[in-house]
């Protein structure tokens, strides 16, 4: 590849990361209503549980810090493009993936658990609230694994192309992005939920 | 580059546990609402920086730009909604859920 389409590739993805930037600030703006109304609705519990009576703490740490470890080995498979080296770039993706559905699987069988012994969305605008807020960011996270397994096959099978690179270069901020909106929902839904 | 990452991830994971312990270990402490909201806030930073790199950003720069003005909207949105509708709630605190009731209703006929 000559110094030219080396720039070129360069701008070009410095352009459409700007776009897709401008999409994740929106999407920051959909959680921040969805905060906003769990905020407002949290001691509104309709003589159901509250939040401190059906959280289970330990889960919610280990489903934090799998995410939290995913979006590391999703900057692991992010140098590995820097470097060309399609090897760490597949397994980073493949730890990624790993991660990811694990801390999808925790959070199903959560709500699962949940609904089943009656504490669903219905039972308290409380808990409509939570669902909605954190299973917004749950479907979040189920779109991304989505586009990771299609992006990974695609690397897999026709190697590390520039148009691939900027893909993934997308992929790498918008699975950062959804750790640190999980930040938050650990922080104001279970940890703040738990203060009496 | 790699540094970057480790280092992020470091702080990250120690942000994480120090808030889990403090709170699973204080639950009634009156500063633990605040300590928390400065604990994601840290978090929020260290991510910012060391995971998605918005401070090296060259040429106009459009993310930092975007991202302050999405931060005064949901600041807005957030501590807005937060404002009013506890005001609401304690306006119609000495009203019993029968008497906001029947005072909604008065309220209504009368018109808007």
């Amino acid at each position: 590849m000559n110094n030219e389409s080396v720039t070129e590739n360069k701008s070009l993805l410095s352009r459409t990361s700007v776009g897709f930037w401008l999409y994740l600030m929106t999407d920051c703006l959909l959680f921040a209503t969805l905060f906003a109304t769990f905020a407002v609705l949290r001691d509104a519990t309709a003589g159901g549980p509250a939040g401190r009576d059906i959280y289970e703490m330990p889960l919610v740490l280990a489903e934090t810090l799998i995410l939290l470890t995913s979006s590391f080995t999703c900057g692991l498979a992010l140098i590995g493009l820097a470097t060309k080296n399609k090897r760490q770039v597949l397994y980073g993706l493949l730890a990624t993936f790993v991660l990811g559905a694990a801390f999808l699987f925790i959070e199903v069988s959560e709500f699962v658990k949940l609904i089943g012994e009656g504490h669903g969305p219905q039972a308290s605008a409380f808990l409509s609230a939570f669902f909605a807020l954190v299973g917004m960011h749950g479907l979040h996270v189920f779109v991304g694994l989505l586009w990771l397994s299609v992006l990974a096959l695609t690397i897999w099978r026709r190697g590390i192309t520039d148009k691939l690179t900027r893909q993934l270069t997308l992929f790498g901020l918008f699975w950062h992005f959804l750790d640190l909106i999980w930040i938050f929902v650990f922080t104001v839904v279970y940890l703040m939920g738990i203060v009496k | 580059m790699m540094q970057k990452y480790i280092t992020g991830f470091a702080l990250s994971l120690a942000l994480t546990l120090v808030a889990y312990f403090l709170v699973i270990n204080n639950e009634t402490h009156p500063w633990m609402l605040v300590v928390l909201g400065v604990l994601a806030a840290t978090q929020l930073a260290v991510q910012l920086l060391y995971f998605l790199h918005l401070d090296d950003e060259v040429g106009p720069r459009l993310k930092q730009l975007s991202f302050w003005f999405m931060a005064l909207i949901l600041l807005i949105i957030v501590v807005g909604s937060i404002w009013i509708m506890n005001n609401l709630n304690e306006r119609m605190m000495h009203f019993s859920p029968t008497e906001k009731n029947q005072y909604m209703l008065t309220e209504y006929d009368k018109g808007f």
